[in-house]
């Protein structure tokens, strides 16, 4: 592969998912990544290794996935886009630094290749299952944005719009893909440079840099964000701190600290969410569903028309923030609603959440280790309602 | 003319004023404590270096020398647990011109954190590492540490420790590192100079600082504020060139001093230029 303008590499390819993703984040502007190996993200860590220099960017296979997260916080702060892959273990041990990212709002992107837990699992095969960890995994209360892409070609666009999240909110931003997308290989279209739309962080606009305060929101809820070397003296710390960046361990510093970091992402809700509607006009059966199982849904509602069923498909493309008004406003009018998701009900309880009992929801999921076929959501939807 | 120099008098300030956040001031350590000195030796070196202010990047873990990043007006990150190192490495891997200094304690660089410090040391990641050695987990009331002696009274071994404290700067030399040194808070001239060098030097560099913590370890371990002194006065040898494998850590007999290593390697982003971006 030659890189094309700007690390984009236009054109049409068959490859993987996890390369897919390697050449969305490219195509972003990522310029520093660093990895740990685990099935069955190892891909996307290769392909950076190998893309990365070819761009001016920076590979690095760190120690573990806590030093890789580690490193990626420090990479964004010197300025530049930067991302880490991995899988359900890793996911667990950079809890800690991405809630580290979440309190010092810094902007980065990391891909969870999800495959079958609880511990070592599945490594070799795909399941669902860390989305509730995606949303609840490092301590505190906090908001997160994680999307969920569908197909190669989809785990490209989407892993362009995480780093315009991330840089937009300064936020680590998640992609929750799985075994079966990071594995398969399909068409991909990579666009022109010119054609794909790159946000980048805030930066502070003059005035003095003494006096400048790191987290001070500017009018979308986001503060500006200089890089280490500017010459802004600036304190970023994990403790609860105040607009000045600095520690500040009082009950208003916390309060403050966190209608921040929630307000950012709850006031900006309509720019966030995305969803894709299938046959949703006149449909009284609504799945909802997310990622691999989005293709088994969209095969389900085919299915379930040809019996006569009037089967529509949500598709969560942001799945956090969860959809809430949508689903809500959905109740309102339909006789039910099937979650479709490769657990044991995660997704499912949000879904429940939001319904509030004004239609059955039912949930067809598994935990792990293969696909779920359409038939199988089909027939369950026959037989609820 | 007078009119400044009354006011001068008024504000008496401090050499280090310019490299200070004195918003922050008081800070946070114990009457006795080490780490103060050993932040001063620190921002004395910067303060003397070739390398422009701005690109000086000051990185801590979690802890009471932790803290340290939250009282130098520099770009100062503080991070997680044991985590300064890798962010550090990512810091300056994506931005070169950056003088990176992670500036931590014993229990945050070394049993944490002791897997990044071998690697980056390992890999020769172009920054400096201050460890400030108290012997103990001084935050959290004096636990027992990865560098607490043999038999030391702490507040998980009240009995005395069963274990071996690490060697830090023998850790360094077998891990890589390219400049190695160990100093004490008394010998604040041979720690800044060494500071110094460090910092203009390419590669990965670390000092251990030894330092009292009266409050949490010293009450524990019958050492009274000027013990812990006398003994950095009598019982230190300096053995400048010395090999790491021959220090002497045990303050029961004499503790070794000195820069033991100063050699050059390439460090990893030269590496990584000259292999990885060969086309």
């Amino acid at each position: 592969m030659k890189p094309g303008s700007g690390g984009v590499l236009t054109g049409e390819h068959y490859i993987t998912g996890d390369v897919a993703c390697a050449e969305g984040a490219l195509a972003a502007g990522c310029r520093f990544f660093g990895g740990y190996p685990i099935t069955p993200a190892t891909e996307v860590s290769e392909h950076m290794s190998s893309r990365l220099p070819m761009v001016g960017g920076t590979f690095i296979q760190m120690e573990d996935e806590i030093a890789a997260m580690a490193s990626i916080l420090g990479a964004s702060w010197a300025g530049v886009k930067s991302m880490t892959a991995t899988s359900g273990p890793g996911f667990s041990l950079m809890m800690e630094n991405i809630g580290l990212g979440i309190c010092t709002e810094t902007p980065c992107v990391i891909v969870n290749v999800q495959r079958g837990g609880p511990s070592t699992g599945l490594p070799t095969q795909a399941a669902q299952g860390d989305m509730m960890q995606a949303r609840w995994g490092s301590h505190g209360h906090y908001e997160i944005i994680a999307l969920s892409p569908s197909s190669p070609q989809d785990i490209f666009y989407q892993t362009i719009l995480a780093f315009n999240y991330s840089e937009k909110y300064r936020i680590p931003v998640l992609i929750m893909t799985d075994e079966i997308i990071g594995h398969m290989s399909e068409k991909v279209i990579i666009p022109d440079a010119c054609e794909i739309k790159l946000v980048s962080r805030p930066k502070p606009k003059g005035g003095r840099k003494d006096r400048f305060k790191p987290f001070e929101p500017g009018p979308n809820g986001v503060a500006p964000m200089p890089s280490a070397g500017e010459g802004y003296n600036m304190h970023i710390t994990g403790l609860t701190h105040s607009e000045n960046g600095y520690p500040d361990m009082s009950v208003d510093a916390q309060e403050e600290m966190l209608s921040r970091i929630t307000g950012k992402i709850h006031n900006n809700l309509d720019d966030i969410i995305k969803t894709e509607s299938y046959c949703l006009d006149d449909a009284e059966i609504v799945i909802i569903s997310y990622g691999i199982s989005a293709r088994t849904s969209f095969a389900a509602v085919d299915q379930a028309r040809k019996y006569g069923i009037k089967a529509g498909f949500l598709r969560l493309i942001t799945v956090w923030p969860f959809p809430e008004d949508i689903i809500r406003r959905m109740a309102e009018r339909v006789k039910g609603f099937v979650t479709v998701e490769i657990n044991l009900g995660q997704i499912h309880l949000e879904v429940q959440r939001c319904i509030e009992g004004k239609a059955p929801a039912i949930l067809v999921g598994h935990p792990g280790g293969t696909i779920i076929a359409p038939d199988f959501v089909t027939k369950a939807l026959m037989e609820a309602f | 003319m007078k009119k400044n120099l009354k006011k001068s008098n008024k504000e008496p300030g401090h050499p280090l004023d310019s490299l200070l956040r004195k918003s922050r001031i008081p800070h946070i350590w114990c009457p006795g404590c080490g780490i103060g000195t050993a932040f001063a030796s620190c921002l004395t070196a910067i303060k003397g270096s070739d390398t422009n202010l701005e690109n000086f990047v000051m990185v801590s873990g979690i802890g009471c020398t932790g803290r340290a990043a939250g009282y130098a007006k520099l770009d100062s990150f503080h991070t997680t647990h044991g985590r300064a190192i890798p962010f550090a490495t990512g810091m300056k891997l994506a931005n070169s011109e950056l003088n990176v200094v992670v500036f931590s304690g014993d229990g945050d660089l070394f049993a944490i954190g002791g897997n990044h410090f071998i690697h980056a040391a390992r890999r020769n990641a172009d920054i400096t590492v201050i460890c400030v050695n108290n012997l103990n987990y001084g935050m959290t009331g004096g636990q027992v540490a990865a560098t607490t002696p043999y038999k030391a009274k702490t507040t998980t071994t009240t009995m005395g420790n069963p274990e071996t404290p690490f060697n830090l700067p023998l850790l360094a030399f077998a891990s890589g590192a390219t400049f190695v040194a160990r100093w004490t808070i008394l010998h604040t001239r041979d720690l800044t100079e060494s500071i110094e060098q460090a910092l203009s030097k390419k590669g990965f560099s670390f000092i251990e600082v030894l330092s009292p913590c009266p409050v949490n370890y010293g009450r524990r371990n019958k050492q009274k504020n000027l013990d812990v002194l006398n003994i950095y006065r009598e019982n230190t040898i300096i053995k400048n060139g010395i090999n790491p494998t021959e220090i002497e850590t045990d303050s029961e007999k004499t503790i070794t001093l000195g820069n033991f290593i100063d050699s050059d390697r390439l460090t990893y982003m030269e590496r990584y230029n000259k292999i990885c971006r060969q086309d």
